[in-house]
């Protein structure tokens, strides 16, 4: 009988729910948010501080800032200033190429590692080469460059004019004049030996988690390791090894040091790979900025806000990437 | 919780009791003295069980007493543990499958396994799951689509799939999960199916189902299944093992048939843990 009655009794409205924290989470709540703010204040002030420097050449300059390759300063006898020329076109094109080269090269030869140290290598070996690769992450990037410039360089070289002469019908492969040294391709490959440590530490730490149970299950259905890494592993980890790509990319978009030692800065656009011709915007700022008066060094500073807004719209277009592909496997 | 034997062992004594030798299917597994360690822990001592071709096997006891260890041993995943170290031999149609130079791939796709969780491969879909075990073992098969159905039907799933086939296999409950494990590991046609508390994550609905399953397949196979309850094992077993540590290595108590292991067991240790003294 009550229960028919509190049927048709009305619907109370849905009540509030709160609960009052104490003193200390409030207080640690304040001092983990300021944290978390810190790096988000400080990367909003970096961006506004490029932005207003670089912000009057980027309105005159207007877009061929972007599109144009030329970087002519002229001043007159007092030094000021008489004309400008400044476009950073060809570094635009040298920074995508060099570190697509990077990419594609240095991602396979690191998640092939990843899966190596993760199922393959035991005991000592394994302790060993992890170690080696976490330092070779810490290696400074100049090192890299030297060793590229002195000793890579030259059987780079030869691998170079291999690929022009057996593959110059390919457009990329192709060069208007028989230059190879200091060419994006050899700048790219001291890239991807740059960034496959920290690409294969993110890949083997993720693989490492791959859940044991589902590992377990492909085995007993008589999986191989093979076909197990590929059925269970790869899935899982895909999102993983895209996000440390992206950490590889970023870093071989910014890299500075290395290009300029392995890489011929040339204000010309070159999608050539082999030709010894490139630059990218990081160093460019770096081989300017040393020299450069107070408006060329606002140029830079423009120059270095679009790398900065490049690198956003990259990890932006990863996170999709790793939404889009990699939430499956989980 | 104080049973008493009897009631168990009329459970039991609904069973049909099938005899070794009488128009049995599957293939036969037999140990001899093995034995289990981890690193230098001695924890499964001298177990000869014999499993004869077409039987359903119930390992019993209590927690920590090496029957999930032994279980591994016949299929050869207990060797994953890193540690893990085995003597003795698994005979499977009389050939040990620990000899050397044995293709221990072969062992797993002839001795499936169902775990104690459900673990369909979330990356795949409710068919693909079914027929993961040919893409992971390389098999060729023709008839994919009559597989398909002919697991799922044989795991009590087939009803309950037959539209959402391509849907992921998380999309399940923990029950149609768990029987999903089983369609994939009916799809590489296993002659042995190993079954480590398939239940135990489960409620009582879909334990029901399972065990209806495993009545279906035992018609086909050979069934070891370990379990910690012992209902479930005068239900669904012909053979009961109970396996007991004192602390040492776990060896094994008694096998008997079931009805006789819930009626009047051989062993006072055994009467005393299916009566509920313990365990």
């Amino acid at each position: 009988m009550t229960l028919l009655e509190n049927k048709s009794a009305e619907i109370p409205a849905p009540r509030e729910i709160t609960t009052k924290p104490r003193i200390s989470d409030q207080i640690f709540r304040g001092v983990v948010t300021l944290g978390g703010m810190a790096s988000l204040v400080i990367l909003g002030l970096i961006a506004l501080f490029l932005s207003i420097k670089g912000f009057h050449i980027l309105s005159e300059e207007k877009f061929s800032f972007i599109t144009e390759s030329r970087w002519e300063v002229i001043t007159d006898e007092n030094g000021n200033l008489a004309e400008s020329n400044l476009g950073i076109g060809a570094m635009l094109v040298g920074t995508f190429l060099v570190s697509l080269i990077a990419i594609l090269v240095g991602v396979p030869i690191a998640v092939l590692s990843a899966l190596y140290l993760t199922f393959y290598a035991r005991g000592f070996v394994k302790k060993f080469l992890i170690s080696l690769i976490d330092l070779m992450a810490a290696f400074p990037s100049l090192l890299f460059g030297f060793w590229g410039f002195f000793v890579f360089m030259e059987s780079a070289e030869y691998w170079a004019k291999l690929l022009n002469k057996y593959f110059s019908f390919l457009p990329f492969f192709d060069v208007p004049a028989p230059i190879f040294e200091r060419s994006p391709f050899i700048a790219g490959l001291v890239l991807a030996i740059m960034i496959i440590p920290i690409v294969t530490s993110i890949s083997r730490e993720i693989f490492d988690q791959t859940p044991l149970d589902r590992v377990q299950a492909a085995y007993a259905l008589g999986a191989s390791r093979l076909t197990m890494i590929r059925a269970v592993v790869i899935p899982y980890g895909r999102g993983g090894v895209v996000g440390g790509a992206m950490l590889g990319l970023g870093r071989a978009m910014g890299e500075t040091v290395a290009v300029y030692t392995v890489l011929n800065v040339v204000y010309q656009i070159n999608w050539q790979t082999l030709f010894g011709a490139g630059g990218n915007v990081a160093s460019l700022i770096l081989l300017k900025f040393g020299e450069a008066g107070p408006y060329e060094v606002d140029a830079l500073m423009a120059a270095g806000l679009i790398l900065f807004i490049l690198t956003l719209i990259v990890n932006a277009m990863a996170d999709l990437l790793i939404n889009r592909f990699g939430g499956k496997g989980r | 919780m104080q049973v008493s034997p009897s009631s168990l062992a009329s459970v039991a004594g609904n069973r049909e009791q099938r005899v070794p030798g009488t128009n049995l299917i599957g293939s036969g597994l037999e140990t001899r003295g093995v034995h289990a360690w981890f690193g230098t822990k001695h924890v499964l001592s001298d177990v000869s069980l014999d499993f004869a071709a077409g039987t359903v096997t119930a390992l019993i006891g209590p927690s920590g007493c090496g029957k999930s260890t032994f279980l591994r041993t016949l299929n050869r995943m207990h060797e994953f543990i890193p540690t893990a170290a085995l003597a003795g031999e698994v005979l499977l149609d009389g050939k040990d499958i620990y000899a050397p130079g044995t293709d221990v791939t072969k062992i797993r796709l002839r001795v499936g396994m169902v775990f104690q969780k459900p673990n369909p491969f979330p990356s795949m879909t409710i068919g693909e799951n079914v027929l993961s075990g040919l893409k992971l073992a390389q098999l060729k098969k023709n008839n994919t689509d009559e597989l398909l159905e002919s697991c799922l039907t044989r795991a009590g799933l087939w009803s309950e799939v037959k539209d959402r086939l391509r849907e992921h296999g998380g999309a399940l409950s923990g029950g149609q999960q768990q029987r999903l494990c089983i369609a994939r590991s009916l799809a590489v046609e296993p002659q042995v199916l190993l079954m480590d508390e398939p239940c135990s994550a489960l409620d009582p609905g879909s334990t029901f189902k399972i065990e209806q399953t495993i009545s279906e397949l035992a018609k086909s196979m050979t069934i070891v299944i370990v379990t910690h309850n012992m209902q479930q094992a005068a239900r669904v077993s012909d053979y009961t093992a109970f396996f007991l540590s004192d602390g040492g290595p776990g060896v094994m108590v008694e096998n008997s048939p079931t009805s006789k292991i819930f009626s009047s067991p051989t062993d006072k240790r055994t009467e005393d843990y299916v009566t509920g003294r313990f365990g």
